[in-house]
């Protein structure tokens, strides 16, 4: 099924990126629970600025996917490099440190802090006053840089409300600015729009759009319209392997994908 | 996962145009005022061993409220912790056991003495933060009465059974430090040092962190947060603060020995620190007290009563019971829940939440 993808051309080498390191290359990953393979023999590779889209089915493990890059929990086998450094092996706030960062599907946001202080908390945590006894004074560089976050995704006027009291397309945004703190390289957005209204999800695609051309990132989405719109190519996952890559009118061709994804008579 | 006090201001400095001076509420006036005087109203008996002893036991569950209450973790070596304060003390500066204790200064043992304490708070802290919940506390016991037992059958460095006694604070600026006013205030600073600083802390990157790693470990961890590290910090801390009472514990006694920081004591910070409440770092000291007072009274209004004063341990109890029963959150909920009922509209019960 997967033949065509080690027998060579992924879509990074067909875009041409050589020399310069990936910003994200997986080989062999696989994750097993118990007998149970969420994940088998994954190879993806990512540029440093690329945009790409993790499309399929629920179960498909792309979640799993996020958590194994992510460190949330190690994979079986395989290995992860990011930036060129195996990080197979750190725990996640290593990898975190090194610029990864990643946004969770079902909301973990510490609701009974406002907007800004669960921004100025990111902020934080990948700076050096993580063990800081001394608390933020008024010109405090890392509240300031919690202060343009909180402008980036169009929170000013909910900054200093309760995470609680915010919609749910807010918390949404909210996920974002949490994952843009510090200096993010590379970043994972687990299913971004989902819940999300119409207006909302088109804010949410401004967002991403507008976020640094330098900046990669994948995105795990089920609305077809917002992935196509936001990548510039797609990987395609089912039953814990990727099945298919390549830009989004290519798969949006595929008559493999339709008859999976737009067929869909299994999840 | 929404156990960060939303009644405190956002960390932005709140209102602007206000001094810090002026933001300080009225409580703190009025109970800051009560406390400096108490020497002028209060008998040496009260300065010195109820109010002493509340402020002692305080700052020891002040500890394990910063752990419990911020840092979601349960620990019952707060005491031998203290325990290994206040032998330090005695080991490295003078008592009656001359054979054993170095004499040395005051301003070396004291240092050497915190030092070796957070040392193995944090060694405690760094086997305990592997476990969760009730294995925390089995585990931290297990510390606690290993730590009794050791010290009780070690005489080359903790003199056995009887410990050492002849442990007095210096006298420092010519001041008899153990005299009942002076000691009021040597305790009284070090708690009120101890509870300004815990509060502080509570809002720095370092307490909030903790208490996103209580809350939700897992999204710290993707947030860059080394959530092991932050936890065995906390512990670390804790036990600063459960050293410097051990070391004042020490003196109020002048001496130490092991049934000092026995399993009877380990516990009895757990209940104090329980009745008084750990959601804020008040709770502990209004635990200590009400403590102190059960313990120093309870005998004779057994006794008054026709019944053994041996029993005195059931009014604790009980006492226990009760606040559990009727507040989880001790006596600080009880009191949470009293301002919240005042503002509610007698009418339609409705409102409860301030401006």
């Amino acid at each position: 099924m997967n033949a065509d993808l080690n027998g060579g051309s992924t879509i990074s080498e067909r875009l041409g990126a050589t020399g310069t390191a990936n910003a994200l290359e997986l080989k062999g990953v696989s994750k097993f629970f118990g007998a149970l393979a969420a994940l088998s023999d994954i190879d993806i590779t990512v540029r440093p600025s690329e945009r790409r889209a993790v499309l399929g089915s629920n179960g498909a493990g792309k979640t799993t996917l996020f958590n194994c890059v992510a460190g949330d929990f190690p994979s079986t086998t395989g290995s992860i490099r990011f930036f060129g450094e195996d990080i197979t092996q750190f725990p996640p706030h290593e990898r975190i440190r090194r610029g990864l960062r990643r946004t969770y599907q079902i909301s973990l946001l510490f609701t009974g802090l406002t907007v800004l202080d669960n921004i100025f908390l990111a902020c934080v945590g990948v700076s050096r006053s993580r063990f800081s006894f001394l608390r933020p004074g008024r010109d405090d560089a890392l509240m300031a840089s919690a202060e343009s976050l909180v402008r980036v995704v169009h929170l000013e006027d909910a900054k200093d409300e309760q995470v609680a009291t915010l919609s749910y397309g807010q918390q949404r945004q909210l996920e974002i600015a949490i994952a843009l703190a510090g200096a993010p390289r590379f970043i994972l957005f687990d299913e971004p729009a989902a819940g999300l209204s119409p207006t909302e999800r088109s804010e949410l695609i401004e967002i991403l759009i507008g976020l640094p051309a330098h900046m990669g990132f994948i995105i795990i989405e089920h609305d077809m319209d917002v992935a196509l719109r936001v990548a510039e190519s797609v990987s395609m996952m089912h039953n814990g392997r990727i099945f298919k890559e390549g830009s989004p009118a290519e798969i949006e061709d595929d008559p493999e994908v339709q008859a999976l994804y737009l067929g869909g008579e299994d999840g | 996962m929404s156990v960060f006090d939303p009644s405190e201001s956002s960390l932005a400095a709140p209102s602007e145009g206000q001094s810090w001076l002026e933001r300080i509420p009225i409580a703190y006036w009025v109970v800051g005022l009560i406390l400096l005087i108490m020497p002028a109203i209060a008998g040496d008996f009260m300065l010195f061993q109820i109010f002493g002893w509340t402020f002692i036991l305080g700052l020891i569950a002040l500890g394990l409220m910063f752990l419990g209450g911020y840092g979601g973790m349960v620990s019952l070596a707060q005491m031998s912790i203290a325990g290994v304060g206040g032998y330090m003390v005695a080991i490295f500066g003078v008592s009656a056991i001359d054979t054993i204790s170095l004499g040395w200064p005051w301003y070396v043992a004291i240092p050497i003495a915190l030092i070796i304490a957070m040392l193995f708070g944090t060694l405690t802290g760094w086997l305990a933060v592997r476990t969760e919940g009730i294995y925390t506390i089995m585990i931290t016991l297990a510390i606690a009465a290993a730590f009794f037992y050791f010290a009780r059958q070690n005489y080359v460095m903790f003199n056995g059974f009887s410990g050492f006694n002849g442990v007095l604070p210096p006298m420092l600026f010519g001041v008899d430090w153990r005299g009942p006013a002076a000691f009021y205030y040597l305790t009284l600073f070090w708690a009120a040092l101890g509870y300004l600083v815990v509060l502080y802390i509570s809002r720095a990157p370092f307490g909030l962190a903790l208490q996103g790693v209580r809350d939700n470990p897992r999204r710290m961890s993707a947030l860059g947060y080394n959530v092991t590290a932050h936890r065995v910090a906390a512990y670390t801390f804790a036990a600063l603060l459960a050293a410097i009472g051990g070391i004042l514990l020490t003196w109020q006694s002048a001496q130490i020995s092991p049934g000092t920081a026995g399993i009877g004591p380990a516990i009895d910070i757990l209940v104090i620190a329980v009745i008084g409440g750990m959601r804020h770092p008040v709770g502990p000291f209004i635990g200590a007290f009400i403590y102190v007072i059960l313990k120093t009274y309870a005998i004779d209004a057994l006794v008054t009563l026709g019944l053994a004063g041996e029993r005195f341990q059931l009014l604790i109890g009980i006492a226990f019971l009760v606040i559990v029963f009727w507040s989880p959150d001790g006596i600080i909920g009880l009191w949470d829940r009293l301002r919240e009922d005042r503002k509610r509209d007698p009418l339609t019960g409705r409102g409860g939440e301030g401006p």
